[in-house]
């Protein structure tokens, strides 16, 4: 098995390649062999029941897990590892974050930095991780803002919004980073009903511009109409992989039926 | 069921007309009476002091103000702020230490606490100011100096206070840092952020919230065991009450003027104490009162309704 793909087909690779993905927690064994790709520009969604190990896995992708078994790549960069010699090493810190900075995560419940200022929120990590100028930062801000429709709120606290606009305002703060890819994890499981459409409008209108996305979700109906692929994973594993016509409107695997036979 | 069953008609008959709820609150019939009981108490305890012949009150109020005992004032509020700040200082890197994934740093930081916090201030105290006793030089072969010469009373004193302080302060801080929600970690650590990037810019900011409490507890703490010092002839506060009574044998009315020396100064700490939560509770609430507001709350007579309550909270929030 080779470890390193050849860069010159970069271009053609998928943004993110996983093979044989384990993961164990303890005894625990969560994921248990991961093979996907996801090509560049794609949105891929995750669906399957809790503790299938979908959320596991895409933390496993910016590094926020670390692996047991096999292989992820980013562009055809490892993940959390380099070889050496055919010798895996682990990154150190730095090496870590440089390659977190190729990915921008939104989390469940938001996790937007209580004591900053939603403006504050945005520009702390392009100031501080990237090096911008607080007047760049500050600009780029606003656009991204406005962009999902939150532009006369940078001056709120968290605690003021509502979920909805706090997730918006995270989904922001995720793209000041200028990511290749955007990892989704449950990003609407933690809002009021009527709130869930204004975040699933951003998430489509990014994906309209090319974004490469990965999203852990239970939103059915976003799945089969903004994403290119669905997987479904059960018990760690993907058990089902394809077109959301035929994964959801025609499973094939017991599992997947049964799943969807309960959300749909 | 012996109540009969209303019926419709008559509950919105009974709702008819009917305005805004000004109901008989619950009365505490017991405040009230202990409220009495140890206001006689304490004012029967105040007169006794106060008509007290025994005690010469012009000497009192002539020393309050006097010299001697502003300078040993002086001198304790700046073993307090150095000592604090000492403490501090190495309170939060004994904190980050002690949670760092670096074994050797959270062996060093375990070892300090345990020695700090296992041995009584006192003997600290002692042990530095006869440090000359064991290492009669610091340094090494020629680039030594006199221990005496570094370790004078107030050196000692800094030195016992600080160290001590900080094995204190690292627990303290050690519980504010692991009380900030791992969310926010980790959101910090995807968008990139190192991880001494995250301990200050995110980590600190928050767990201050719950750091400034027992902090200023520990300072009004550390104010009044700067009278320690006097025992190894810091001229502190104490120290200069003490040795005024040796010349003119009040000893109760020195004691006096300490005490209300002390008392002042915990009280200013504990108003400074109040804003400074105010201040860090940024982001997290909406309706902390203002200091004084939350002073009076317990001197006025009556309770606090919800009505009022309320009215804090609205007034809060229009700001």
């Amino acid at each position: 098995m080779t470890n390193e793909l050849s860069p010159q087909y970069a271009n053609e690779l998928p943004m993110v390649v996983a093979k044989n993905v384990h993961k164990s927690f303890g005894h625990n064994e969560v994921l248990k062999g991961i093979d996907m790709e996801v090509p560049r520009g794609s949105v891929v969604s995750l669906l399957g029941a809790s503790g299938s190990g979908k959320s596991t896995f895409l933390r496993c992708i910016n590094s926020l897990e670390k692996i047991d078994g096999g292989r992820i790549w980013i562009d055809g960069e490892l993940v959390g590892y380099k070889e050496k010699n055919g010798k895996l090493h682990d990154m150190t810190e730095a090496e870590i974050t440089k390659q977190r900075i190729r990915t921008g995560m939104v989390f469940q419940q938001f996790n937007l930095f209580a004591h900053m200022t939603v403006l504050e929120n945005i520009i702390e990590a392009p100031i501080n991780v990237l090096g911008r100028t607080r007047k760049e930062a500050i600009t780029r801000a606003r656009e991204l803002l406005e962009r999902v429709g939150l532009a006369s709120h940078h001056g709120h606290y968290p605690m003021q919004l509502s979920g909805g606009q706090q997730q918006r305002v995270a989904i922001a703060r995720a793209l000041a980073m200028d990511p290749e890819i955007m990892l989704f994890d449950e990003p609407t499981s933690a809002l009021d009903p009527e709130l869930v459409g204004e975040v699933l409008d951003v998430m489509r209108g990014l994906a309209d511009s090319g974004m490469t996305m990965i999203v852990v979700t239970h939103e059915i109906g976003f799945a089969r109409e903004v994403c290119d692929q669905v997987a479904f994973l059960h018990d760690g594993q993907v058990v089902e992989q394809g077109k959301p016509v035929d994964v959801i409107g025609n499973p094939q695997h017991e599992r997947t039926q049964s799943f969807l036979s309960k959300v749909l | 069921m012996s109540t009969p069953n209303p019926r419709i008609d008559d509950l919105e008959k009974a709702a008819h007309g009917t305005g805004d709820i000004h109901s008989v609150p619950v009365r505490h019939p017991g405040q009230a009476v202990a409220g009495a009981l140890i206001v006689v108490a304490l004012g029967a305890l105040i007169w006794s002091v106060i008509t007290n012949d025994n005690i010469r009150w012009e000497i009192v109020f002539e020393n309050l103000t006097g010299a001697t005992i502003l300078r040993g004032l002086g001198t304790t509020l700046l073993l307090t702020a150095i000592a604090m700040l000492i403490g501090l200082t190495l309170g939060v890197l004994l904190a980050i230490a002690r949670l760092s994934k670096n074994r050797v740093m959270q062996t060093v930081s375990s070892g300090y606490i345990w020695l700090f916090r296992g041995t009584p201030l006192l003997v600290q105290l002692l042990l530095w100011f006869n440090l000359a006793l064991f290492f009669p030089r610091l340094g090494f072969g020629e680039l030594s100096v006199d221990t005496n010469v570094i370790i004078t009373a107030f050196g000692a004193a800094i030195l016992g206070l600080g160290l001590n302080e900080g094995a204190y302060m690292a627990e303290i801080v050690r519980g504010g840092i692991q009380s900030v929600n791992r969310g926010q970690i980790e959101a910090a650590a995807a968008l990139g952020m190192r991880q001494r990037h995250v301990t200050w810019r995110i980590v600190l900011p928050q767990a201050m919230r719950v750091i400034i409490p027992p902090i200023g507890n520990n300072l009004i703490t550390m104010l009044k065991m700067t009278s320690l010092v006097s025992v190894i002839a810091v001229p502190d506060l104490l120290n200069r009450a003490q040795a005024i009574s040796a010349k003119n044998f009040y000893v109760f009315e020195m004691l006096i003027v300490a005490t209300v020396w002390y008392l002042l100064m915990t009280t200013i700490f504990t108003i400074i104490q109040m804003q400074l939560e105010k201040r860090f509770d940024r982001g997290f609430s909406t309706t902390s009162p203002r200091v004084g507001k939350r002073l009076a709350k317990n001197l006025r007579p009556g309770r606090v309704t919800n009505t009022e309550l309320l009215q804090v909270v609205q007034e809060k929030s229009k700001e």
